[in-house]
């Protein structure tokens, strides 16, 4: 009975075990960079950049039908465009980013619906909307490992900088001339790692793996390496008893991943021992010098 | 004490959205100088510390820096610059001042920690190393970034409002170190409020409005003259701008 419902999904289909794969390695590059993205308050324009990718993704469909390797490409080309534009913009004007990006981003999502309905059918929209987990091919599999295996090196080599510039972004700026050029890394890491994931779970909620999860973990852990382990751990559970609930339930898989992940971060909201609505209402009797 | 300015500033503007901060500044400071920068809200002190720093470039003129820039330089930004919320332990925030040595990559060794702590210690915070830095007072947070100021081990060192969040016994144990620093020979710029303090503290002074009102010898800069000049000047920016 368990293993029915548990290991059986597994064991027999191929494409859950690749679709479990596939959580895998979103979960290890975007469990550290949506963890990040909450540290520099980023969360909503991690929101506008996935939208962003719309277009891109569009007119590979367009060229090349449903091809990983055009889609993610032209994903990847729209999302930088709208990042770099709207950092451009910022700086040369008075538009604060998130405001600039917010624009960029809803010219770049109406486009890429259009695009999308004027060519194709409302099936690929969906697709390229909600992503299609349970059918990742080879090819999507190794470009969502790669990327992930990116994210990860990338991450070790600007780690510092990254935390510093966060937690003291003048004293990085004062004592290395730079500051800029990290921030820049950075969102090329999270658009990267929205490409991979929009394979899976689509545009429009790509970001939920990474998002909800580190937020969740903001409630447990207190140190950015924790953080960032948690995490990954989250979001891979997330998709683990996503994918069994979609199968046992016959639900759409990238929702029930998604509303899993939600199911974490308000039981982290409500039950964490740091911050949570629990230890600000029921707390433990106070005592004096508290130790971290 | 020779007379090459450690820091030569020639004709210097700063202007934001084409209004002048930091307006025709031209003076030096000398190596080993420890100067106190005042003036009425809005005179550009912080701008020219900023622009000292490498922060901010000069509209006009130029700063030029002895002993090569930014290697040497330590800047203390004002508090409210510092994203307290962020999860980092009080040693690792304070090891941030090794930035020279480790950079990107280099291991912080035992023998780093062992400063930092000593650092630390140095400024009366033994115990707090695995603390997060959101549970300090905002006078521990700057106590600690004061130590993080040791480890950056700088010859020239800029202060924006070091004392403008913290109690009187802070301020003055922080003042404490300050002269210790320029004992050592170190240069020492700081933006300050507290005019008592620097009468008392600070040897030089530059009293600014964002033009220069006065640049000297704290007590012949500080005259009710030269301060009423400096309203004067700040309040007929205010009405142009």
């Amino acid at each position: 009975m368990i293993y029915d419902a548990l290991i059986a999904p597994f064991a027999d289909y191929g494409f859950m075990r690749r679709a479990l794969i596939a959580c895998f390695a979103l979960a290890l590059g975007g469990g550290p960079i949506g963890t990040f993205l909450v540290l520099r308050r980023m969360s909503l324009m991690g929101d506008a950049m996935s939208h962003a990718i719309l277009p891109g993704a569009a007119i590979g469909f367009l060229v090349a039908g449903l091809s990983i390797w055009s889609m993610s490409a032209g994903g990847l080309v729209a999302g930088l465009a709208v990042v770099l534009l709207a950092g451009l913009i910022s700086r040369a004007t008075a538009l604060r980013e998130d405001a600039s990006l917010a624009g960029f981003y809803l010219i770049s999502l109406a486009l890429g619906v259009l695009i999308v309905s004027a060519k194709g059918s409302n099936v690929d929209l969906l697709h390229v909307l909600f992503g299609t987990i349970l059918s990742v091919t080879d090819d999507a599999l190794l470009l969502i490992a790669s990327i992930a295996t990116l994210t990860l090196v990338t991450l070790a080599v600007i780690y510092r900088p990254l935390v510093i510039e966060c937690f003291d972004p003048a004293f990085l700026r004062a004592t290395t001339g730079g500051g800029t050029l990290w921030h820049f890394v950075f969102l090329v890491l999270v658009v990267v790692n929205l490409v991979a994931g929009f394979q899976a779970l689509g545009t429009l909620m790509a970001l939920g793996l990474m998002m909800l999860p580190a937020a969740a973990a903001r409630f447990w852990a207190g140190a950015v390496w924790s953080l960032a382990v948690l995490s990954s751990v989250l979001a891979f559970l997330s998709g683990l008893v996503g994918l069994l609930v979609s199968y046992n339930f016959d639900l759409p898989s990238g929702p029930a991943i998604v509303l899993t992940a939600g199911v974490f971060y308000v039981g982290s909201i409500m039950l964490g021992p740091r911050d949570s609505l629990r230890t600000r209402y029921f707390p433990r009797a106070h005592f004096h010098d508290q130790g971290e | 004490m020779n007379a090459v300015p450690a820091i030569g500033i020639r004709d210097l503007t700063v202007a934001y959205d084409r209004v002048p901060a930091v307006h025709h500044l031209t003076g030096a400071f000398t190596p080993g100088s420890l100067t106190a920068i005042v003036g009425p809200n809005g005179a550009g002190k912080s701008t020219l510390l900023k622009t000292i720093a490498g922060l901010l470039h000069p509209d006009e003129g130029s700063v030029a820096l002895d002993g090569g820039p930014r290697e040497r330089i330590a800047y203390l930004p004002q508090l409210a610059e510092i994203d307290r919320s962020f999860p980092i332990s009080v040693l690792d925030a304070v090891s941030l001042g090794l930035w020279r040595e480790v950079g990107l990559f280099r291991t912080i060794t035992g023998e780093h920690v062992k400063r930092a702590r000593a650092a630390l210690a140095s400024v009366g915070l033994d115990g707090f190393e695995t603390k997060q830095v959101g549970a300090l007072s905002a006078g521990q947070l700057q106590r600690a970034l004061f130590a993080r100021l040791m480890l950056q081990n700088a010859s020239l060192i800029l202060l924006d409002e070091p004392f403008a969040a913290v109690d009187e016994r802070t301020s003055a144990d922080l003042m404490g170190l300050v002269e210790g620093w320029h004992a050592e020979g170190r240069t020492v710029i700081a933006v300050l409020h507290d005019l008592e303090r620097v009468r008392a503290s600070f040897p030089r002074t530059l009293l600014m409005a964002r033009e220069p009102v006065a640049w000297g010898p704290t007590e012949e800069v500080l005259t009710a003259e030269n301060l009423r000049r400096a309203r004067y000047i700040s309040d007929g920016w205010s009405d142009a701008a």
